[in-house]
């Protein structure tokens, strides 16, 4: 993954707009954050192969960066992506990661369905 | 302790879990020549950890992750590895009865002397728990005479208070490059952390006794079934 580029980015986004696609949306703060004492408790949340399909998709922000994909009825929010990548699938990743290059966030969007 | 065995059969749900704080244990059953089968239930796709700097991302992590459980094995001795093709954080969410009969089908077929796996409800991931308590269910459902022994490692704070002393504990001393070099094989997975222990040790000698102290010491609880 590189960098995030943000012109590369929003025409990725811009590719996958009005079109039925797969969704890959998480945020951890890793299994052991409780048992480590680094946080209260263990949060994450995932979900993989989501279908969706979304009007308008922009990415905002100045670094660590936000994606709003505005759907015809809810939205799809991701806050803190630092890094992106369009895969050989043609597949559009983004990911968050912190300063130990630990994955905070990973948003993904795809024509096909994400590997299980 | 005598590490000649029939079979040793270790049942972990994540590649790294056979080596963190048990490569010792099993690498001096392999040296004594015992056969290890590692059951691996997942392949980690969900780990947060990337490597440092970061060379995977969440759709290249399972087959960078498979790629250096292989590895860590050719370390370790084990010959023969089983991946059960789960998805990670997901097992608690599997019919139980399909996670037992996995294990039971595996004992059945290998007839181990000893079991290794979690301390059932000490795991703190919720994976761990799930197979752990799956490989004891299995072990409880063969014939007393039948069953392997089930040394267990539990991973809560709490475990020594509630579970008494451990079983055994063990010095791997003889065998801690073998685990060191396991720990290198998970690179995805240690690369941050083993970058962080240079660092604590290179400027002090009390750090890297200390650090090879602690990485030489396991311990493990005998299930009862």
């Amino acid at each position: 993954m590189q960098p995030m580029d943000i012109l590369a980015v929003q025409r990725a986004l811009n590719q996958f707009a009005n079109r039925e696609i797969y969704l890959h949306l998480e945020t951890t703060n890793g299994a052991y954050a409780a048992h480590r004492g680094e946080q209260a408790m263990a949060v994450c949340a995932y979900i993989r192969n989501g279908r969706i399909r979304y009007q308008r998709g922009t990415l905002a922000g100045h670094g660590p960066y936000r994606v709003g994909l505005k759907m015809e009825s809810g939205w799809v929010y991701g806050e803190g992506l630092t890094d992106w990548e369009m895969d050989g699938q043609g597949r559009l990743l983004l990911a968050g990661h912190d300063a130990e290059g630990r994955l905070a966030i990973a948003l993904e969007l795809s024509e096909s369905p994400f590997d299980l | 302790m005598n590490f000649h065995e029939r079979h040793v059969l270790v049942v972990f749900p994540h590649p790294d879990d056979e080596t963190f704080g048990k490569a010792g244990l099993i690498a001096q059953y392999t040296q004594a020549g015992t056969p290890v089968t590692l059951v691996c239930g997942t392949l980690g796709q969900m780990g947060r950890n990337m490597g440092k700097p970061f060379f995977a991302n969440r759709e290249t992590l399972p087959s960078i992750r498979e790629r250096e459980l292989r590895n860590a094995c050719k370390v370790l001795g084990i010959a023969d590895l089983r991946l059960l093709g789960f998805r990670d954080k997901t097992l608690e969410f599997e019919d139980p009865e399909i996670l037992v009969n996995q294990v039971q089908s595996l004992l059945e077929e290998i007839h181990p002397s000893v079991l290794l796996t979690y301390y059932p409800q000490h795991g703190v991931h919720p994976d761990h728990d799930a197979l752990s308590a799956a490989a004891v269910t299995a072990v409880a459902r063969l014939p007393i005479t039948e069953r392997p022994v089930v040394y267990a490692s539990p991973v809560t704070k709490h475990a020594r208070q509630e579970l008494g002393p451990p079983s055994f504990e063990l010095d791997v001393t003889p065998v801690l490059n073998i685990k060191l070099a396991a720990l290198q094989a998970h690179k995805s997975q240690t690369e941050a952390m083993l970058k962080e222990w240079e660092a604590k040790i290179a400027n002090s000698s009390v750090a890297h006794e200390e650090m090879m102290k602690s990485l030489s010491h396991e311990a493990y609880w005998t299930y009862p079934v």
